[in-house]
């Protein structure tokens, strides 16, 4: 399909971009453990600064989850010198951003400023990395923000209610069973003293690094972030969490009722991430399957079938531990969940049995690559980017990354589909839609 | 990986890739600010001039193009003047279907392989219809340009609308309506706008409704796209590695067939009186999905800079909002809740939304009442003037910083007739506003005793009657 003077092209470009793109990630330590991983984008004044704390829900004992979160949120209480909200006030006023965001291994606060005034970064989060005030009256307040977060989020969103349902049986031991935001009861049982103990015992140099992406001069900015971070004391490492889930034996299927309209699936599996080298045959059968309108999932269930109004899969590599390949898909009005979930295995049943074409495998190719390159439009994105692969151990492994795309075959789609893919590893979520009376719908219109 | 993928799975975790738009587990503070300051956003200028040139063609399109060389990327938008206000009410969603339908099928290139060429370069080609107009924005490496641009120029001039795609096009974005249904800011919006905008088109969703989609035929499409789709009727904006010379040589090899013709006039439709209204939609739910408001202002209003200083003081300035501070800091009651000033070409309209559990729906609603309240009967502290001046206009370099968004920029800066000297003129205009000019704002613009209120919800809990 590719003229000879294209495929060459491309050829050239694998060579060239991820040293022309990529490069230029300047890496220091301070000898209290703290990593600082830099890179100048000239393009516009301003720059991202992010500071990772390796914690998440993962960390936390059963009967706490969304613990974590919780303090996330208290972080942004101040400290003796910068009280509440004056951090985020004084962002604004020079037309920054900041917020953050916890997720199953990791927590990240981040701020977007003009270049000059990065400063200010370094200045807070060093502050707020040993000084954090926790009030009884702050936490007593901001745990009912956190309920009603999860009321807005997961309680009355039936598809995401039935994701946390489906991912819970599909985890029976390891914690990435528990939601990232907790579960009401638990939420409702976090204390002060245990947020203070976890906040003691995990934001510390040792258990961080730091990420700054933008219109910076490094040399000079690395002196700043060691005068305001280097006095602070290395801090436990995160202790060695040796999770496993024992593998599935067999398939697992939950059912969830809810207030809806059309009924909802997904059909999930435990699979590897980085830097093992069938998460990147995971990531182009993400993109054969799912890659557009063009992808097999839409093409085959929405196009040509009808039994879907639409279908996706799901799969991201940057969890610590095995994660789950997801496809999804909403039933067409008046037909069974069934239809939809028959033509879902019969894909599978596709991609297993045949290679995917040249032509596909070249199209997934592409996608990824051109979603890598265009993701590196937005400062955010690079330093996101960078601090993902540095939680997996090496920031590295991302100018390595679409080298490794490019190795993955047309029989390594097929193979990992054919390993993963299977009935005995898989837990099936359908949301069971219940209708509203419909006297109670008057107003709809 | 870090591509924007269609849907995803539930949860949280499967959302944070989004990157700044949602946290796992959701994120502590300034989203909503965010949220609220979509609008604006869009047409925010930079801090320092943008670089940028502007010409028009012979044909009558006008062609905006701003250089960048940092990354291989071109982003290309074209806006057409063809929306939802150019369509009848009977036949609501049209302009939506018309746009939907670019993509599926033209002269040389049935439905898929128009998705699969696209898709083989790693490209995205958007379309939206919106009440004013329709965008079709192309995202496409350097190296694959030229076909990108071919395919552009190919489903914005060729379509033809095969009846069997306009059927398949129909039952998708009628049953995405219904889906829609599950969620409660979608039922109290669609209420909302409704009721303050009446029969105008823009109170309704470019969708429209299952009735008026089923009565739309193929020659009701073929004319909207005829008498509209013309260069000009249309603007072009082009941000990324591309010179001015390769720029027009795509223009002259794509696009050299499409002439020019008269363009349909544009009239404005009524807007209804405003009357006070309680709107309830009972859903089991265990928060109150409210929003509260009025109508607002047009985009070319004289007084858009103050009330956007105002709003932002009010509830679109994050954590640092008065209405943030009470009901999320202070009381505890909500996780979100923002207020936006929204302007489009022919009206706008002012509101609220909050979230909270359906038991203290009402204690929020005179919270937010009370706060309302506050801003009309005295002025603002000097520091909160200016911390509102100083974000509105410092942030605009984050909010141009991608090639996306500058592409996007132009072409509406253009649409609403801001000039390219905009940047520097929304600065002059944000600095003049005064705290007398924001308690006038507020007095004028703000009426918290007769508002439409919607309250998606379980009303034996809230308490809240309809009226």
């Amino acid at each position: 399909m590719l003229s000879s003077s294209l495929k060459r092209a491309l050829l050239i470009f694998f060579i060239l971009a991820p040293s022309c793109l990529f490069a230029g990630v300047k890496e220091y330590a301070l000898p209290n453990g703290l990593k600082v991983l830099m890179l100048e984008d000239h393009k516009s004044p301003i720059a991202v600064f992010q500071i990772w704390y390796r914690v998440g829900s993962r960390d936390e004992a059963a009967g706490k989850s969304g613990l974590s979160h919780l303090l996330e949120h208290m972080m942004f209480k101040g400290t003796p010198r910068y009280g509440s909200k004056v951090l985020s006030r004084t962002i604004q006023r020079y037309g920054g951003t900041d917020n953050a965001f916890t997720s199953k291994d990791c927590t990240v606060y981040f701020q977007i400023l003009p270049a000059n005034r990065i400063g200010l970064s370094i200045d807070f989060e060093s502050d707020r990395m040993r000084n954090l005030v926790l009030t009884r009256e702050e936490t007593l307040s901001e745990r009912s923000v956190v309920m009603e977060e999860r009321r807005l989020r997961y309680d009355d969103d039936p598809r995401s209610s039935l994701y946390e349902l489906t991912v819970a049986s599909a985890f029976s031991v390891h914690p990435y069973r528990r939601p990232v935001i907790g579960w009401m009861r638990d939420i409702a049982g976090i204390g002060r003293e245990e947020l203070l103990e976890f906040y003691r015992s995990y934001y510390c140099p040792a258990n961080a690094f730091i990420v700054v992406v933008g219109d910076i001069n490094p040399e000079a900015l690395i002196e700043e972030i060691r005068a305001a971070f280097g006095e602070i004391k290395p801090g436990p490492e995160r202790k060695g969490l040796v999770l496993a889930e024992p593998p599935q034996k067999s398939l697992r299927r939950v059912y969830l009722k809810r207030e809806a309209e059309l009924p909802y699936i997904l059909v999930t599996h435990h699979v590897p991430g980085y830097p093992e080298d069938d998460a990147y045959a995971l990531d182009m059968l993400y993109a054969v399957l799912s890659g557009g309108r063009s992808g097999r999932l839409f093409k085959a269930l929405v196009y040509e079938k009808k039994v879907a109004v639409s279908a996706f899969a799901d799969y991201s590599g940057f969890y610590e531990d095995p994660y789950l390949f997801t496809i999804g898909g909403t039933a067409s009005p008046g037909l069974e969940i069934s239809a939809l979930e028959k033509a879902i295995y019969k894909e599978l049943k596709r991609i297993k049995s045949r290679p995917p074409s040249e032509f596909e495998l070249q199209k997934a190719g592409n996608q990824v690559e051109a979603a890598f390159i265009m993701g590196q439009d937005s400062i955010f994105h690079r330093a996101m980017l960078i601090g993902r692969f540095e939680m997996l151990g090496d920031w590295r492994l991302k100018e390595t990354y679409l080298e490794n795309i490019r190795k993955v075959t047309a029989r390594d789609i097929s193979r990992v589909a054919r390993k993963y893919l299977t009935e005995e590893n898989r837990t099936v979520g359908i949301l069971i839609p219940e209708r509203a009376a419909e006297g109670e719908r008057r107003k709809d219109k | 990986m870090t591509g924007s993928r269609p849907d995803r799975a539930g949860g949280a975790e499967a959302r944070w890739l989004s990157g700044l738009t949602g946290g796992p587990g959701g994120a502590g503070a300034v989203k909503c600010a965010l949220m609220a300051l979509v609008f604006l956003a869009a047409l925010c200028p930079v801090a320092l001039a943008l670089e940028a040139e502007r010409r028009v063609l012979d044909n009558g399109l006008t062609v905006l193009h701003a250089q960048r060389e940092n990354l291989p990327l071109v982003m290309v938008t074209l806006l057409v003047k063809a929306g939802s206000v150019d369509e009848p009410a009977r036949k609501a969603g049209l302009a939506n279907l018309c746009a939907a339908l670019l993509t599926e099928g033209t002269r040389s290139r049935p439905s898929t392989r128009i998705s699969e060429e696209v898709e083989f370069i790693g490209a995205e080609l958007g379309l939206s219809a919106m009440a004013d107009y329709t965008t079709l924005s192309l995202s496409v490496l350097k190296r694959h340009l030229p076909k990108g641009f071919e395919l552009l120029a190919d489903v914005l001039l060729n379509p033809t609308f095969p009846p069997e795609e306009i059927k398949r096009k129909k039952a998708l974005i009628k049953a995405s309506l219904r889906q829609r249904e599950e969620s409660p800011a979608f039922l109290a919006r669609r209420a909302f706008i409704g009721e303050v905008y009446g029969r105008h088109p823009y109170g309704r969703h470019v969708e429209g409704f299952p009735d008026t989609i089923d009565s739309i035929t193929r020659e009701d499409i073929a004319g909207f796209y005829k008498s509209r789709f013309l260069p000009n009727n249309s603007i072009l904006s082009v941000a990324g590695d591309i010179s001015r010379k390769e720029l027009e040589g795509l223009i002259d090899t794509y696009l050299e067939g499409w002439r020019k013709r008269p363009i349909p006039r544009r009239v404005a439709a009524p807007l209804p009186p405003t009357s006070r209204k309680t709107l309830t939609i009972e859903r089991d739910l265990t928060q109150a999905n409210m929003l509260l408001g009025h109508p607002g202002i047009r985009r070319d209003d004289p007084d858009y800079y103050a009330v956007s200083v105002m709003n932002y003081i009010l509830g679109g300035g994050g954590f640092s909002s008065r209405l943030m501070d009470s009901i999320r800091e202070r009381m505890g009651l909500a996780y979100s809740v923002y207020s936006s000033a929204s302007s489009q070409m022919e009206a706008g309209d002012f509101s609220v939304t909050v979230q909270t559990k359906n038991a203290s729906a009402r204690t929020v609603i005179s919270e937010v009442l009370r706060e309302m309240r506050a801003l009309r009967e005295k002025k603002v502290a000097k520091t909160e003037l200016e911390d509102a001046k100083a974000f509105l206009i410092g942030s605009f370099p984050m909010r141009l910083e991608t090639m996306r968004r500058i592409a996007d920029f132009l072409c509406l800066a253009e649409f609403y007739g801001l000039g390219l000297d905009y940047p520097e003129k929304y600065r002059r205009h944000i600095s003049a506003v005064t705290r007398e000019d924001v308690l006038r704002a507020a007095g004028e613009y703000l009426n918290p005793d007769n508002y439409v209120l919607v309250v998606v919800g379980k009303g034996s809990e809230t308490k809240v009657k309809g009226r």
